[in-house]
């Protein structure tokens, strides 16, 4: 290395320092942390104490483990999917040349600007079983709604409807790829006589599928990791634990039962199953994912 | 060399920013840091007692601090090496506080001070007594009683006077007082166990039960407590559990006007000594009265039962000023610095000795009935084991389940009683390691 090298390094290690020591610090040492302590009984104030694998053992045969799992799990697969889909259909709607297209783009963002919490509370009046909003749609249509966040078999339901209201980043990923589309694929697809489904098909979903890839993993990893507004809407995961989401339990145990080995060893498992899911999404994609027109 | 300094002046900045403020007074004084929950009116309760300290002497300054989620935040803060000198906490932290060794024992202060047992109302003085120490002293105290809606009373041709005076009254009036719309529908309950849904762990006390018998064992399945479980199934039998939960899900937040009770859908409720303020607060025309909770027919020992809870202060671990800080907390234990508080809390006061001029101004209109719950020898609380928040969580959930009919109450209180039983075992199998 010359000395000009030298000191260039040198500089540049000096500037990138703020970043590299925040992530040592913030990041890379937590990490590393909590994979020690999921090892030990620790309650925070207490020095760890090594117990092996006593709290992955435990967590096993935890039915409220199980049950916070399932939830998450039942939540994710209605969620992401229905998710995915509306999101797509109203950015391919709104790709399709309408007046105020930026208008109705703004209208269909702005729920993703929201405080979690606040549209928690919101959401909370919209499916008061009374006076909901929700409910008073559904019965100028002669359905009686039923209680959303009183009765255990509509509380997942409820949250997932929610979730559909929170789209709007997803559909803007989606617009900004659709406008990405090349025009002349279209036109060699009309002149080979495609109508609009066969468009959809063959050019749209082909080209946008690492949006879409890229869509459905940050939903996975999103849906997984639900935690504000079901803590808020349903404390406790109440009615019946029926809302009862891993990353709630993960919480209870970490903080209120001080349980913080415990907690960072839900915390490595829900990693292992976020990293598993992932893996998957791209090996799938390995034979649907087109990259490059 | 210039990078060097550019390094040193970084670290420079790090490290003064994560220093504790330790507040080099010019004035003279000994400043110390409170970290209490309260806001609102409760806050500034606490706010003029403060204030009424810092005036009355000039060694001692106190800062308080609101802080939301004040247990949490104080333990992390304990465990960094920089907690607050003071924190107020709730009676159900100090047990497990004490346990971790994140308070410390007032014992001595409180023989300096003259600060005896006997100052206290017994009820409120154990639940900071464990392991043969005092780890905490009380700010507010809290006894919880039947709350009862007069004009629903009247309007069934029921005495407004007259509450119920044990379970199966209760039961009956309950029924006289529920009203359905002409399509079935409940438009207002008499009574509902789930209202307000703050001590489904403690129903089964009301019926003599307990949750843990002090040495070991978890009680959760206990004759008493499924005897308890069983009543409280019965309301949700009689008035049908879908019926039930369309009507509940109509209920707003508790601190609004479209509170249950405030809002005339929920007649009778059992509600603590603060319930008096959210009337005043949400609905001033309220006719209210409050009384003791009934008890069972065939139980009259059992009468006058309630929760009794306290707020409390305590100096953590590690706080730099604690002598300094038990001067702050023998001032709210005198006579003076309690009654300004409670009365600004619009509670009772947890001191033995009650001046006449604080019953006199002060404005809640049923407080002796609480006064006199605190004093009964059927006050009970939360078991000082480690593993209680998870349990309360588990009373709730196995309350859930009764409430909505989806197991009986063996089943749901069995299951309690098994997994509770193990985490138990655990923490007592940790403890002895621990030599606690």
């Amino acid at each position: 290395m010359t000395k000009v090298e030298r000191r260039n390094l040198k500089y540049g290690l000096l500037f990138v320092a703020p970043w590299l020591v925040g992530l040592t610090v913030f990041n890379l040492y937590p990490i590393a942390a909590s994979f020690y302590l999921s090892l030990c009984d620790y309650s925070v104030l207490q020095s760890a104490q090594f117990v092996g694998l006593a709290n992955y053992v435990d967590l096993f045969t935890d039915e409220v483990f199980w049950i916070a799992l399932k939830n998450t799990l039942y939540y994710a697969a209605l969620a992401l999917p229905l998710g995915a889909f509306i999101a797509f259909a109203t950015a391919v709607l709104l790709n399709t040349g309408v007046r105020g297209m930026a208008f109705y783009r703004t209208i269909f963002f702005l729920p993703s600007l929201i405080p979690s919490v606040a549209a928690a509370i919101l959401w909370l009046w919209v499916f008061n079983g009374e006076y909901g909003v929700l409910n008073y749609l559904l019965a100028h249509l002669g359905i009686q709604g039923p209680g959303w966040l009183s009765d255990p078999a509509w509380s997942k339901p409820a949250l997932v409807l929610m979730s559909v209201w929170g789209v709007g980043h997803a559909v803007v990923i989606y617009l900004a790829g659709l406008q990405d589309v090349p025009q002349q694929l279209y036109e060699a697809a009309e002149l080979d006589g495609a109508h609009w489904w066969q468009k959809l098909r063959h050019v749209t979903i082909p080209v946008m599928s690492p949006v879409i890839l890229f869509n459905v993993i940050m939903g996975i990893i999103g849906a997984l990791q639900t935690f504000t507004q079901p803590y808020i809407m349903m404390p406790g995961g109440q009615p019946a634990r029926s809302a009862y989401f891993y990353t709630m339990y993960l919480y209870d145990n970490a903080l209120p039962y001080l349980q913080m080995g415990y907690a960072s060893a839900m915390a490595w498992i829900m990693f292992l199953i976020i990293l598993t899911l992932t893996f998957g999404a791209l090996r799938l994609s390995k034979r649907h994912v087109h990259y490059g027109v | 060399m210039r990078w060097l300094l550019c390094l040193l002046l970084c670290a420079a900045f790090v490290i003064s920013g994560c220093a504790s403020e330790s507040k080099a007074s010019s004035d003279g004084r000994v400043h110390i840091s409170y970290w209490e929950k309260w806001t609102g009116f409760e806050g500034e309760a606490m706010r003029a007692v403060v204030d009424e300290f810092n005036r009355s002497q000039d060694k001692i300054f106190v800062h308080l601090l609101t802080v939301s989620q004040v247990d949490q935040k104080m333990l992390l803060a304990t465990a960094g090496g920089n907690p607050p000198d003071v924190a107020g906490l709730w009676s159900f932290n100090t047990h497990v506080y004490a346990d971790k060794g994140a308070i410390m024992p007032l014992d001595d202060f409180m023989k300096e001070a003259g600060i005896k047992r006997e100052d206290y109302l017994p009820a409120y003085w154990n639940l900071s007594f464990y392991r043969g120490k005092t780890w905490a002293l009380p700010t507010t105290p809290a006894s919880v009683a039947l709350h009862w809606n007069k004009d629903h009373f009247r309007e069934v041709g029921l005495d407004p006077e007259r509450p119920p005076r044990t379970i199966e009254e209760l039961d009956a009036f309950a029924e006289k007082l529920t009203k359905r719309d002409e399509n079935g529908k409940i438009i207002r309950m008499g009574f509902m166990p789930s209202e307000p849904g703050w001590w489904n762990w403690g129903w089964g006390y009301f019926f003599g039960g307990t949750l843990y018998d002090g040495k070991g064992r978890i009680t959760a399945n206990s004759p008493e407590n499924i005897r308890a479980f069983r009543w409280v199934q019965s309301y949700a039998k009689k008035y049908n559990v879908k019926d039930l939960q369309v009507f509940q899900s109509g209920f707003g937040n508790f601190s609004s006007p479209q509170n249950a009770f405030l809002a005339g859908k929920v007649s009778m409720e059992l509600q603590g000594v603060w319930m008096h303020n959210f009337i005043d607060k949400y609905a001033p025309h309220l006719n209210w009265g409050a009384a003791p909770f009934p008890h069972p027919a065939d139980r009259p020992d059992l009468a006058n039962s309630t929760p009794v809870d306290i707020d409390t202060l305590v100096i953590p671990t590690g706080a730099k000023h604690p002598r300094e800080a038990f001067e702050f907390i023998k001032f709210v234990q005198s006579q003076r610095g309690m009654e300004l508080l409670c009365l600004g809390q619009r509670k009772h006061t947890p001191l033995a000795r009650v001046s006449p001029q604080f019953l006199q101004n002060h404005p809640h209109p049923y407080l002796k009935v609480f006064i006199d719950l605190a004093k009964s020898p059927n006050t009970f609380s939360t078991p000082k084991i480690g593993i209680w928040r998870e349990y309360q969580d588990e009373m709730n959930n196995a309350f859930s389940n009764i409430w909505l009919c989806k197991m009986t109450p063996e089943e749901a209180l069995g299951l309690v009683q098994a997994r509770m039983q193990k985490k138990l075992d655990r923490e007592l199998r940790q403890k002895r390691r621990r030599r606690l």
